[in-house]
């Protein structure tokens, strides 16, 4: 069976360090300005190495979501995944972080689209300390930060 | 329309056994950096770029759209090439031929250590119903083929085990080779079978690695400062059946030089050859390659090797770098890396490598087992 060990390279290493950590790290490029995260070694735009590292809030807004009623591998789900794009607060816009929106209740379609909307507050659940890995997962979900608004 | 394609740029990573401070686009963002400096070029001026990657060494599927950020390719035609690194630079030179780009880039790479047990990989590319279920480690092939070559050509175990010598010695004054050493034949000889009569020291040990080539129309190449000139490229495959082939000759090296010579206009290889960076993935392919490109006459490769005109300071040279016996074994990747170092020792930048008049220099390629496939590449000078 095939199997492999990726490396995870400096940036990513060190980001899954600050997940451990409990913090959401970026980057910035001081040429194109942007911060982004997840970091990475190198602005691709620019092809340069990135400038700096930031520490930024485990707040962000939701740039777009889906509601998936099937898993990974095709299985029915009665109580939805629902994958977003998540602009952490204090990045460039349109630079994205991928997860999982938590925290919404029922499983009807009517019933979440009430409660999500492009554009809204989100913040950071995250599994305790001690259960942490150094992994996107030690991010349970996002969830709706409720009366805030943009 | 250009006629003539230079290679302007080179970037490479230095081969090792394990790279687990970088991910493999850390790497290549590395190599590239290399390489457009050296070309004294910006991202913003390449017009195209290749990649050549094979999903199943990724372990990711469609790895081609991994591609754009580590080049500085972001909103650039980019296109991967499953195949050797000699096909990805054939496909760079006909864009330029073409009129289609100026300037184009070639990135291989390989993470070895990323993949657990790389035999497994091996099998994968077998026939999944005839040849698979026999359940043996694919150097078997290696195995099979060298008794064929040794029975044919009467070809000796020593002159063999004289080319992991020769290699893993030349790559002790190459910076870039991690593999260098001195190693005898008697040793060579005593290491255990892997797949006799295949000897554990005559398979290349893997490495990781990145290289970034930089290829260029002849106007283009005018203004960089080191231009390198292909004479000649070709590449071939033979069918792939295992117990129909010819074994004892590396058929697609022949065709494939063939190709790059006829293109070159070279008659005579061996008088106008200067040295060569040979694909030596397992030793005896050394020899064997050797033969298919003209370099020497049948079954003669051995005794030329036994008698040093191999060697770096030899009648002609071969591996001087140290080949994959001392560089590492970098998968299709492999390609580039001889390119590399034919490039440096025709701008004279080999240091202690170094060839004195290298003259043309020749790259034969091969895609490895379980494949029939390989390319040949002659640059010069002018
Ligand atoms: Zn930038």
């Amino acid at each position: 069976m095939l199997e492999y060990g990726w490396d995870a390279g400096v940036a990513i290493s060190r980001f899954l360090d600050g997940l451990k950590a409990g913090k959401i790290l970026g980057v910035r490029c001081n040429v194109c300005g942007r911060t982004v995260t997840p970091p990475r070694a190198f602005c691709e735009l620019d092809f340069k190495p990135i400038d700096a590292w930031v520490e930024l809030p485990d707040t962000g807004t939701i740039n777009t979501y889906s509601i998936c009623y099937i898993t990974w591998d095709m299985k029915p789900l009665r109580k939805p995944q629902i994958p977003a794009v998540i602009e952490i607060d204090g990045t460039t816009p349109r630079a994205g972080f991928l997860h999982l929106i938590g925290g919404v209740k029922g499983s009807s379609v009517e019933s979440i689209r009430k409660q999500l909307r492009v554009g809204m507050p989100v913040r950071a659940v995250w599994r305790k300390p001690d259960q942490r890995e150094g992994a996107i997962t030690d991010i349970l979900h996002f969830e709706p930060v409720r009366g805030r608004r943009r | 329309m250009s006629e003539r394609v230079a290679i302007v740029g080179v970037g490479a990573v230095v081969p090792r056994p394990q790279s687990r401070d970088a991910s493999h686009r850390e790497m290549i963002f590395d190599a590239a950096t290399r390489a457009y400096a050296d070309a004294e070029i910006t991202h913003h001026e390449i017009d195209s770029f290749i990649s050549v990657a094979e999903d199943i060494h990724e372990g990711t599927s469609i790895t081609d759209e991994y591609v754009p950020d580590q080049l500085g390719a972001v909103l650039k035609p980019v296109q991967t090439i499953a195949g050797d690194g000699m096909q990805g630079v054939a496909v760079a030179f006909a864009l330029i031929r073409s009129g289609i780009a100026d300037l184009v880039v070639v990135e291989a790479h390989c993470k070895p250590s990323n993949i657990l047990r790389h035999g497994d990989v091996l099998e994968m590319a077998l026939d999944p119903v005839y040849e698979r279920p026999l359940r043996v480690h694919p150097h078997y092939i290696a195995g099979l083929e060298m008794r064929r070559y040794l029975h044919d050509t009467g070809t000796t175990e020593d002159a063999v085990a004289s080319v992991v010598n020769k290699n893993r010695r030349q790559a002790l004054a190459n910076p870039a080779a991690p593999y260098g050493g001195n190693v005898s034949t008697s040793d060579v000889l005593a290491s255990p079978p892997v797949c006799e009569p295949l000897r554990s020291l005559e398979v290349s040990s893997y490495a990781d690695g990145a290289v970034v080539l930089a290829l260029a129309s002849e106007e283009r190449a005018r203004r960089c400062p080191k231009p390198v000139w292909i004479r000649g490229i070709g590449w071939a495959s033979d069918s792939p059946w295992l117990a129909r082939r010819e074994w004892s000759d590396a058929v697609y090296a022949s065709l494939a030089s063939g190709m790059a010579y006829q293109m070159a206009g070279i008659a005579t290889p061996t008088e106008e050859i200067g040295f060569a960076e040979i694909d030596d993935t397992y030793a005896y392919k050394e020899l064997q390659h050797l033969e298919a490109a003209g370099l020497a006459p049948r079954g003669r490769a051995g005794a030329l090797t036994v008698a040093g005109e191999t060697r770096r300071e030899g009648r002609l040279p071969v591996n001087s770098s140290g080949g994959s016996l001392g560089m590492g074994y970098c998968f299709d990747a492999s390609a580039l890396y001889r390119i590399a170092e034919v490039t440096r020792q025709m701008r004279g930048e080999a240091g202690r490598a170094q060839i004195a008049n290298p003259g043309s220099g020749l790259v034969i390629s091969w895609r490895g087992v379980p494949t029939q496939t390989g390319g040949a590449l002659v640059l010069g000078s002018h």
